[in-house]
C-alpha cells in the first residue's frame, strides 16, 4: 500500500459566508442616530444656534483646555459641537429617508411600467432613464440651489430627480424576468388587467430588490447631501448640517481639527452602518444583486 | 458589430438632444444674469440695452435654436462673466478634467483588479478580509472630508505632495486618489463577487481537468467572464467620477470643468452652464458607448446574439 | 494484462460544520485497456467524488484525500506534486462533465478551447495545431470542423457541444477517460448516438473508461463491469451480465427491481424503503442496514469485501461464509 504524501493543506470547513449573522452593530448605530435625530430637542445639551465669541474653538473634553460643558468642543462661532452634530443628524437622516423613498417610488413605477408594457413604451422610458442616469446629481442640485435658493426641499428634490433612474433600471430588469414566468401569463388568461397584474403580481416580487436598493442608497444620498452642504448649495446656514460644518472647519483643520473631523466621523459611521446593513439585506433577500 | 455601434451612437445622440433642451431650460431658470453684471444703480434702459446686446430679449425658441445651431459647430457663445468665448474656457479646462478623471480611473483599476481577483482566489484569508474592509470604507467615506484631511496633512503639514494646481505629475496624486477611492471600492467588490461566481463554474472545473495551469485558469479562463459586469459598471462609475469631480476640484483648486461649472452657476453665466453640462453629458455618453462596445468585444453572445 | 488504473482503498473526507463526511470510504477497483466500468448509485453515493479524487481535484479547502492509492500504469498519482498532477490531468486522465451547456467557456471560441490542450500536451503551434484541432472535431463526427473552430459555444446545439467536449477529452489521447453522466443533459434521440461515439473512441484509442451514471439501462449497454456505490463504499462489483442476472447485494437487487419493466404484469412501482443516508451521521456498520430487508444482527459491523465468484465481489454479511 502506498504511503500517502499529500501536499494538500489541512482540511477545514468552508469559511462561513460573511453576513449570515444579523449585523447587530449596524442596526444599533442606525437606531442610535435615528433616536438622536428624533429626540434632538430633548437630548442636546445646548442650543445649536447659540453663539459665544468668547468660547470659540474650545477643544473636546479629552484635550487640555476642554471641559464637560462642551464635550465635543465648539466651533468658529462658539457653538456647541455635540449639539450641532445631534441636530445635524436630523437633516442627514431626513434627506436620506425622503430622497430614497421618493426616488424609489418613482423609479419602481417607471421600471414596472416599462417592463410590463415593453415595446415602444419601454424604449422611450429607457431613453429617458439613460439620459437621467448620465446627469451629474451635484450639478443639478447646484443649479437648483442657485435658482430657487438652497433649501431642504430643493436638496431632496434635486437628489430624487436623478436617483430614480437607478431604481428604474434594476426593477425593469427584474420585471422582464418575471414576465417570462408562467404565473403572469396565467393572470392574463384569467382576465387580470394591467393595473392588477402590476400591483398584485409584479410589485410584491420586486419588493425585496427595492428594499435592498433603498438601504444601499441611503448612505450615498447622505454623502451627496453633505457634499452639497459643503459646497454651500445644500441646507443653508445656520441650520446645522454635517457637510457645512466640515466646510466651516476647513481652514483650521490642523489647529481646531475637531470642527471638521467630528462631523465627518458622524457621516462615516452612519453611512457605514447603512452600507453594511444593505449588504446583509442583499445577501439575505436577493443574492443575485451581488453586483450592486 | 458595426450595426451595433451605429445604433448605440444614435441612441446617445438622442439622449444628448433631450439633455440640451433640459439644460437650456435650467440655465435660463437660474435667474437673470444681468443682476450680477450691471452695477447697482443701472437704469431700466441700461438693462434693456444689455439684454439686447446679449440677445436675451429674443423669444425662447429662437434662443434655443440658435444655441443648438452654434453648439454643433462648437460655438457656445461668450461667457457673460469672463467676456471670453466659452469654447476657449472649455479648451483650457476640459483637458485638465479629463486628465484627472483618466488618472483616477487608471489608478483605481490598477488597484482594484489585483485586489479583487486575489480576494476571490484567496477567499476567507487575510487578503480577502483586507479587501472587503477597503471596499466598505471606500463607499462610506465622504470624499471631501478625506480631501480636506489630505490637503491639510499630506500637503500642508508634511509637505509631501502639492495641494493645488495641475502642474506636475505629483499634483495629480492627491486629487486623483481622493476621486478614485470610491471607484476602487466598487470595482473591487464587483470583481470579487464576479470571480467567486466564475471560479465555481463548470467550465473552470473543466479547464482544471484539462490540465491548464492554475494561474492561467484564474487570469484567462475565469477573469474574462468576470469582467462582464465590471465593464458594465465602469461606465456608471465614470459618470460618478465626473460628478464628484466638482467637489474635489474645489478643494484642490484644480482648474477643470467642475470649477468652471461652479463659478458659472453662481454667477448665472448661461452660456457657460449650458456648455459645461452638455460637455459633461457628452463625455459620459461617449464613455458609455465605449463601454458598450468593449462589452460586446468581450462577450461574443452580445455580438452574435 | 496490467491494469491501466488501479484504485486501492481510496478515502476522501469532507469537513463540514455538521461533521466529517466520508465521501469516498475505501473504494477499490482496477481497469485494463479498453475496459469500461460503470459506477452507479444514488446522488451523494460518492461516484463523482471518486472521479475527482483520482485526479486530485477535490473541492478545497473542505475536502481532502486522506488515504489509499491511485495507480495509473503503475504510477501512484497520490504521491505526485501539484505540478506533476497538472501535467497528468487532461493528457493522461481526461473527464467529461454532465452539462455541455456550462462546461464550455462562453467567451472563448471552440478553436481556442481545442487548441489549448493540443498546445499543452503536444507542443503544437500555428497551422499544425489548427489542423489537428479540426481533425479531432472530425473524429467525433462534427460536420464542417474547420468552420466550427471559429464558432462560439452558444452557437452550437447541446449534442454538438458534448461532442466538442469529447474531442477535447481525447486530445491526449488519455489512458483513462471518466465520463460523469455525459448523456443526462442530452435529448433522448441523441443519447444513443453519443454513447456509440464514446465506445468507438475507446476502441480506437484503447483507454479505460469509468462511466458514472444512475441509469442502469446505459450501464447494460456500454459497460463491461459495474460497481454499485452506497454511502461512499462500493457494495458490489462485478461483470455486468452477472450483476444484472445474479445480484448479490440487497441494494443492487432493490435497484434492479425498481426499474419499471415493459410488458411485465402491472404492479406497484417498487421503491426502496427509507431515505438515503445522512452522510454526516453514519453509524458504524453496514450503511444500508437501516433500509435493508435482509438485515440481521451481524450488520452492526461493517462487512468486508468478499468474493462471491472470482471477479464478482460484494460487501454483505449474507455472503460471508459463517
Amino acid at each position: 500500500m502506498s504511503v500517502v504524501a499529500l501536499p494538500d493543506r489541512a482540511a477545514r470547513p468552508e469559511p462561513r459566508t460573511r453576513g449570515r449573522r444579523v449585523p447587530v452593530v449596524s442596526i444599533g448605530i442606525i437606531a442610535v442616530f435615528v433616536l438622536i435625530a428624533l429626540l434632538a430637542p430633548l437630548l442636546s445639551p445646548g442650543d445649536p444656534y447659540e453663539q459665544s465669541l468668547r468660547l470659540r474653538f474650545r477643544p473636546p473634553v479629552w484635550e487640555e483646555r476642554g471641559s464637560w460643558t462642551h464635550p465635543l468642543g465648539t466651533d468658529r462661532l462658539g457653538r456647541d459641537m455635540l449639539t450641532r452634530i445631534i441636530w445635524g443628524s436630523r437633516v442627514s437622516l431626513a434627506v436620506g429617508a425622503l430622497a430614497v423613498v421618493l426616488a424609489g417610488a418613482l423609479g419602481a413605477t417607471v421600471g414596472l411600467v416599462a417592463g410590463y408594457y415593453g415595446g415602444r413604451v419601454d424604449a422611450a422610458l429607457m431613453r429617458i432613464t439613460d439620459a437621467t442616469l448620465s446627469f451629474p446629481v451635484i450639478l443639478l442640485a447646484l443649479i437648483l440651489a442657485v435658482t430657487v435658493g438652497p433649501s431642504f426641499t430643493n436638496v431632496v428634490i434635486a437628489i430624487a430627480v436623478i436617483l430614480w433612474a437607478r431604481y428604474a433600471r434594476v426593477i425593469r430588469g427584474q420585471v422582464l424576468t418575471l414576465m417570462t414566468l408562467d404565473f403572469i401569463a396565467q393572470a392574463r388568461i384569467a382576465g387580470a388587467g394591467a393595473w392588477r397584474i402590476i400591483t398584485r403580481h409584479l410589485l410584491p416580487n420586486t419588493l425585496n430588490t427595492l428594499v435592498v436598493l433603498v438601504t444601499l442608497q441611503v448612505g450615498y444620498v447622505i454623502i451627496v447631501e453633505a457634499s452639497l452642504s459643503f459646497l454651500g448649495a445644500g441646507i443653508p446656514p445656520p441650520t446645522p448640517a454635517w457637510g457645512s460644518m466640515i466646510a466651516e472647519g476647513r481652514d483650521v483643520v490642523t489647529s481646531a481639527w475637531w470642527v471638521s473631523f467630528l462631523p465627518g466621523l458622524a457621516i462615516l459611521l452612519v453611512v457605514l452602518a447603512f452600507n453594511l446593513l444593505g449588504d446583509w439585506l442583499r445577501d439575505t433577500l436577493d443574492p443575485k444583486l451581488r453586483q450592486l | 458589430m458595426l450595426r451595433f455601434v451605429l445604433f448605440r451612437l444614435l441612441q446617445s445622440l438622442v439622449a444628448l438632444a433631450i439633455l440640451s433642451v433640459v439644460v437650456f431650460v435650467l440655465a435660463r431658470a437660474t435667474g437673470d444674469p444681468l443682476h450680477m453684471i450691471l452695477p447697482m444703480n443701472a437704469s431700466e434702459e441700461d438693462y434693456a440695452n444689455a439684454r439686447k446686446y446679449l440677445g436675451l430679449d429674443r423669444p425662447y425658441v429662437e434662443q434655443y435654436l440658435s444655441f443648438v445651431g452654434r453648439a454643433v459647430t462648437g460655438d457656445f457663445g461668450t461667457s457673460i462673466r469672463a467676456r471670453r468665448p466659452v469654447i476657449e474656457l472649455l479648451r483650457e479646462r476640459l483637458p485638465n478634467s479629463l486628465k484627472l478623471a483618466a488618472f483616477a480611473m487608471g489608478v483605481s483599476l490598477a488597484i482594484a483588479f489585483p485586489l479583487g481577483v486575489m480576494a476571490a482566489v484567496k477567499k476567507g484569508t487575510g487578503v480577502d478580509r483586507a479587501a472587503q474592509i477597503v471596499a466598505v470604507l471606500g463607499q462610506s467615506l465622504p470624499t471631501f472630508w478625506v480631501a480636506i484631511v489630505l490637503v491639510e496633512f499630506v500637503a500642508g503639514r508634511w509637505q509631501w505632495l502639492p495641494a493645488g494646481g495641475a502642474d506636475s505629475l505629483a499634483s495629480y496624486v492627491l486629487p486623483g486618489l481622493t476621486l478614485g477611492w470610491f471607484v476602487v471600492a466598487g470595482m473591487m467588490r464587483l470583481l470579487r463577487s464576479g470571480m467567486l461566481e466564475v471560479l465555481d463554474s463548470e467550465y473552470v472545473k473543466l479547464a482544471r481537468l484539462k490540465g491548464v495551469a492554475e494561474r492561467k485558469v484564474v487570469w484567462v479562463h475565469a477573469l474574462k467572464n468576470a469582467l462582464i459586469p465590471v465593464v458594465t459598471f465602469a461606465g456608471i462609475y465614470f459618470a460618478i467620477l465626473v460628478t464628484t469631480a466638482i467637489v474635489v476640484e474645489t478643494v484642490f483648486a484644480w482648474p477643470g470643468l467642475g470649477r468652471l461649472a461652479y463659478d458659472g452657476i453662481t454667477s448665472r453665466d448661461f452660456p457657460v452652464i449650458q456648455a459645461v453640462v452638455l460637455t459633461t453629458a457628452a463625455i459620459v455618453a461617449a464613455v458609455n458607448l465605449g463601454v458598450d462596445c468593449l462589452y460586446a468585444l468581450i462577450d461574443p453572445r452580445i455580438r452574435y446574439g | 494484462m496490467p491494469a491501466v488504473i488501479d484504485v486501492r482503498d481510496l478515502r476522501t473526507h469532507i469537513v463540514t460544520r455538521w461533521g466529517t463526511i466520508k465521501a469516498v470510504d475505501g473504494v477499490s477497483f482496477a481497469l485494463g485497456e479498453g475496459e469500461t466500468l460503470g459506477l452507479v448509485g444514488e446522488s451523494g453515493s460518492g461516484k463523482s467524488m471518486t472521479c475527482l479524487s483520482i485526479v486530485r481535484l477535490v473541492p478545497r479547502p473542505a475536502a481532502r484525500i486522506v488515504g489509499g492509492g491511485v495507480l495509473l500504469d503503475g504510477d501512484d498519482l497520490l504521491t505526485k506534486t501539484d505540478d506533476e498532477m497538472q501535467r497528468i490531468r487532461g493528457r493522461k486522465v481526461a473527464m467529461i462533465l454532465q452539462d455541455p451547456m456550462s462546461s464550455l467557456n462562453p467567451v472563448f471560441s471552440i478553436g481556442m478551447q481545442m487548441r489549448e490542450p493540443l498546445a499543452m500536451y503536444h507542443g503544437l503551434r500555428g497551422r499544425a495545431v489548427v489542423a489537428r484541432a479540426a481533425e479531432l472535431l472530425a473524429s467525433v463526427s462534427i460536420p464542417a470542423p474547420a468552420a466550427r473552430l471559429r464558432a462560439f459555444p452558444h452557437q452550437l446545439s447541446g449534442g454538438m457541444r458534448q461532442r466538442v467536449v469529447g474531442a477535447m477529452a481525447i486530445a491526449g489521447p488519455p489512458r483513462l477517460l471518466m465520463a460523469d453522466e455525459p448523456t443526462t443533459s442530452l435529448d433522448l434521440t441523441i443519447q444513443a448516438q453519443y454513447l456509440g461515439l464514446l465506445k468507438e473512441l475507446q476502441q480506437r484509442h484503447r483507454f479505460a473508461m469509468i462511466f458514472v451514471t444512475h441509469n442502469l439501462g446505459i450501464v447494460a449497454r456500454t459497460c463491461d463491469r459495474v460497481a454499485v456505490m452506497y454511502a461512499g463504499r462500493i457494495v458490489e462489483i462485478g461483470p455486468v451480465r452477472r450483476i444484472f442476472t445474479q445480484p448479490a447485494h440487497p441494494y443492487t437487487r432493490a435497484l434492479l427491481e425498481s426499474i419499471p419493466r415493459f410488458g411485465a404484469r402491472r404492479e406497484r412501482l417498487a421503491a426502496i424503503a427509507g431515505q438515503p443516508p445522512d452522510l454526516a451521521t453514519l453509524a458504524a456498520g453496514c450503511a444500508f442496514a437501516p433500509r435493508c430487508p435482509a438485515a440481521f444482527d451481524r450488520c452492526v459491523e461493517a462487512p468486508p469485501e468478499t468474493e462471491v465468484v472470482p471477479g464478482h465481489a460484494t460487501r454483505c454479511w449474507l455472503h460471508v461464509p459463517a
